[in-house]
């Protein structure tokens, strides 16, 4: 039941219609989470006892670099998907989440030079946290331009997979990188194993603009992944009762 | 799963393989030269040329800093050993006795010479009225 369930989804139509009836709900739902929680934390949280009102870059800064690394990740399994399974659809995924990748990492860089100038009193160091960000941003850019590159889509796609699968590596590093060697930047607040260190009054409208950033950054995926399908089903019979 | 589909999947493992191995090896190489600014300790066990321009880093000491005009001088620790550092110039404004500091500079005879100071922020958020309680 389940292999007929993943069969369905991943034919472009069914995908289609699925992503046209749930997307109002997850656009409006976080839509109404990232507002509300951007509300609560500019103007509802108490200042940093040291930073004062500049920490609250955070409820950008924060969601933005959480959702660059999500989204090469959701990349690098698509890729795979696309490379042992020939899933057209994992395709289409992969080069309509990059554009918003590089846009989300470009998100997580500005936001985190100005935090900086007020905070470190510098907005750009070659540490390892932010290089292995920018890494991240130039290899978004050049999965985006060495799809461009080709005019046969089927090339295009497996090559990108590949380079995608590659260049996974660096998301492991930019985690560690605060750990791993002497950064500028902070390591983390919020762990999974220990006792977050970020005060729960700043800490609960986080969560919360992590969940809402992350239903719209989704709701663009969906919405590229839709334009992909237009334009690569496009020969095809069904599309024109859709259009 | 098929023959096929097998042999691809092997396909992407052996080459995310290589791909973290070759990674692995050149991090491994560089190791320390990752590291964004030197420790105390470490500046203490290695030798460095005082033309050499190098960043070090770690707290603020308590009760090391002294003003003069636009000269500044306090000591950096990593609790275990002790810089002093020199500058002239503007400071940060989250620059604080018993905070995180970075500074760019030259190390010579046991004083740094700084030319570039920088704040280090950690990773706790709080508001002003709760007490630190953590044990770093």
């Amino acid at each position: 039941m389940i292999k007929k369930f993943i069969h369905q989804f991943a034919s472009p139509k069914t995908y289609l219609y699925q992503v046209n009836r749930f997307y109002p709900y997850i656009f409006y739902s976080s839509l109404v989470i990232y507002i509300i929680s951007l509300i609560w934390g500019l103007f509802f949280t108490p200042e940093d006892f040291v930073q004062g009102n500049s920490y609250r870059i955070i409820y950008l800064h924060v969601p933005a670099s959480f959702l660059s690394q999500s989204l090469y990740l959701a990349m690098a399994v698509a890729s795979v998907t696309y490379l042992v399974w020939r899933v057209k659809l994992a395709a289409y995924l992969i080069i309509a989440i990059a554009p918003i990748g590089a846009m989300t990492t470009f998100i997580a860089l500005i936001s985190g030079s100005i935090w900086g100038i007020p905070t470190w009193g510098t907005w750009w160091q070659w540490d390892a946290r932010i290089t292995s960000t920018l890494i991240l941003f130039i290899m978004y850019l050049g999965l985006i331009s060495l799809h461009n590159s080709f005019s046969n889509f089927e090339k295009a796609d497996k090559l990108t997979s590949w380079l995608v699968i590659i260049g996974a590596v660096n998301i492991p590093i930019i985690k560690k990188s605060v750990d791993w060697w002497s950064t500028l930047h902070q390591s983390a607040s919020i762990t999974l194993t220990e006792k977050p260190t970020i005060d729960v009054l700043m800490l609960y409208p986080l969560i919360g603009s992590i969940i809402g950033f992350l239903g719209l950054i989704t709701c663009l995926v969906l919405t590229s992944s839709k334009y992909q399908i237009l334009i690569r089903e496009k020969t095809k019979s069904w599309i024109r009762d859709y259009v | 799963m098929n023959q096929i589909r097998k042999k691809r999947l092997y396909n992407i493992l052996l080459v995310s393989l290589f791909s973290v191995s070759g990674i692995s090896l050149i991090l491994y190489s560089l190791n320390s030269n990752l590291d964004y600014f030197f420790t105390p300790t470490e500046l203490k066990e290695q030798n460095i040329s005082s033309d050499k321009r190098i960043k070090i880093g770690g707290m603020v000491l308590e009760g090391s800093v002294f003003r003069n005009d636009s000269n500044i001088s306090f000591t950096v620790t990593d609790y275990e050993s002790f810089v002093k550092v020199e500058f002239k110039g503007i400071v940060p404004d989250l620059f604080q006795e018993g905070s995180g500091v970075v500074a760019l500079g030259y190390l010579n005879d046991e004083v740094f010479y700084a030319e570039e100071v920088l704040a280090k922020h950690d990773e706790n958020y709080m508001p002003p009225n709760i007490e630190i309680n953590n044990d770093s």
